[in-house]
């Protein structure tokens, strides 16, 4: 019989996993409802109250549509891809903590971390499993043996390697900061507040890196003003193009799950995670589920509001400019750590 | 329990790599590749070395072979096609070579192998901390380190050179 605390350990895991499914479902509906109210609209609004249950009916029609697989695609390659790309994005996740460790109001002898797993190189293992996520687009493209697919997985692959650099370089100042690689260990250096007032988080130490981040992860994700791999205008749906039925919604899970992983992770790394005034420590995750969903909110908010660059105004960009300001802002946090000694 | 996963880890680790060579296609060998590197990785968490362990997978399997699967789609060859370079190195020399190559390195592994001695590990294994490895990496061997990414950087400009295309001469 396993103990009580690993018992516990895996109801958060599940909780975890079904929280992140459910994620997906709402952004869809949030999506929906905030490119309406950008472009005055309404949205969904006949399915349920509001429009609530639109995504039950559009997860019901993916279910009940045919599996179609192009002749000439590798069949073991085609079917492995989506599932590849909903793994790495849920993988992810499993480092990232919601909360502030528990033992569930004396239930359990000792405290469980709020979070699937708490790894003293929970930052490195984000950075490793977003890394293989490129895998499941880029097999997509190559697999499905469409010219369509191909360029969006080519580009998909060379835009997430250009923009790693800058996202890890990102991550790095905060390590350094915080003299740690765990996730929780991070969020807990943010607690309390500098002059009585403002918090003491790391956006307002590292500005730059968390512009830095936010904007690598907008391309990470490959979400618009980013979105390349799936350029309606030009490549028909890009990498997703020959998919159908529950393998096209398997991406679009994925980039649901991966947007909120990015803002999960932006939230312990510079917004201080769950802390936050007022509430007690073991209602911190309200605190946490605001910033996520404020960051969020901007995601799809920039989503319908900046148009697409080009491709080479992308590369330029990338290793032009976000490349060299995130390795000067890594230096002069160095320098700063050395100096000081945070 | 880590005997186990051991034997799986190893057995998923040897297997991968050895299809890695048996494939035609291009695109499987690079995908068994990595599952050949996430194995070794799990082997290393293991040996209680988580750091060696993501870093094996975020510079192999994240960064390398993502280039290499760049490379292979780019070229887009759908099978390996035995071509005529390959018939100058199936000729009798090239393989009387490749076999008295091969019994050299037989005999290299026996000897390494069997010189190993057994010794009692102590039963706990000391951490490893990212911090430590840091340390070491830029003062005992920042030498090695630093000799290193020289190496990488002339291989880079190398590779440039090697894959520019002349500039295209004024007629003047």
């Amino acid at each position: 019989m396993p103990s009580p605390e690993t018992l516990a350990q895996l109801g958060v895991i599940g909780f975890t996993f079904f929280m992140l499914l459910n994620s997906a479902a709402v952004l869809v509906y949030m999506e929906r409802k905030v490119a309406a109210f950008v472009q005055q609209r309404y949205g969904p609004y006949l399915v349920g109250p509001r429009g609530l249950l639109q995504p039950l009916a559009d997860i019901i029609k993916l279910m009940f549509k045919e599996e179609l697989r192009p002749k000439a695609a590798d069949p073991l390659l085609f079917y492995a891809a989506p599932i590849l790309s909903a793994i790495a994005a849920f993988a992810a996740f499993s480092v990232v903590p919601f909360g502030a460790d528990t033992d569930f109001f004396g239930l359990l002898d000792r405290k469980i971390p709020l979070a699937p797993a708490d790894v003293n190189v929970g930052l490195l293992v984000i950075f490793a499993v977003t890394s293989m996520g490129v895998y499941g687009i880029v097999l997509a493209g190559w697999s499905s043996n469409s010219k369509y697919s191909l360029l969006g997985g080519l580009r998909s692959s060379a835009q997430m390697i250009s923009y790693e650099i800058s996202y890890g370089l990102s991550f790095a100042t905060v390590i350094m900061l915080a003299g740690s690689l765990s996730l929780g260990d991070i969020v807990d250096q943010q607690a309390g507040t500098w002059f009585g007032f403002l918090p003491k988080w790391y956006l307002f130490l590292q500005p730059v890196g968390f512009l830095i981040f936010l904007i690598a992860g907008v391309a990470e994700t490959n979400r618009a003003p980013f979105d390349f791999p799936e350029a309606e205008q030009e490549l028909v749906a890009g990498y997703h193009t020959e998919y159908s039925s529950m393998s096209f919604a398997l991406f679009f899970l994925a980039e649901y799950v991966n947007m909120v992983t990015v803002s999960a992770v932006a939230t312990d790394l510079f917004l201080g995670g769950w802390h936050g005034p007022w509430l007690p420590e073991y209602l911190g995750w309200i605190w946490f589920l605001a910033k996520v969903g404020f960051l969020l909110f901007f995601y799809i908010w920039m989503r319908w509001t900046l148009p697409r660059y080009r491709y080479d105004q992308l590369m330029e960009f990338g290793w032009k400019w976000l490349l060299p300001i995130a390795v000067i802002n890594l230096l002069v946090t160095a320098f700063a750590v050395a100096w000081w000694g945070f | 329990m880590d005997a186990m996963l051991f034997w799986v880890l190893a057995t998923i680790a040897v297997t991968a790599s050895l299809l890695v060579i048996a494939q035609r296609n291009p695109m499987y060998s690079v995908l068994l590749l990595i599952v050949s590197f996430a194995a070794l990785s799990g082997l290393y968490v293991l040996l209680q070395a988580p750091f060696v362990a993501v870093i094996q997978i975020i510079i192999y399997a994240g960064a390398i072979m993502v280039l290499f699967l760049f490379v292979v789609m780019l070229l887009n060859i759908p099978t390996e096609e035995p071509t005529l370079e390959r018939r100058w190195a199936t000729g009798a020399g090239p393989r009387r070579f490749g076999a008295v190559l091969s019994a050299v390195l037989a005999a290299e592994l026996y000897w390494a192998i069997s010189s190993i001695q057994k010794t009692d590990l102590p039963a706990g294994v000391p951490e490893t901390t990212v911090k430590d490895i840091g340390v070491r990496l830029f003062s005992e061997y920042s030498f090695a380190f630093e000799l290193t990414s020289v190496l990488i950087l002339v291989a880079m400009v190398g590779s440039i050179i090697i894959a520019r295309k002349e500039p295209p001469r004024d007629h003047a």
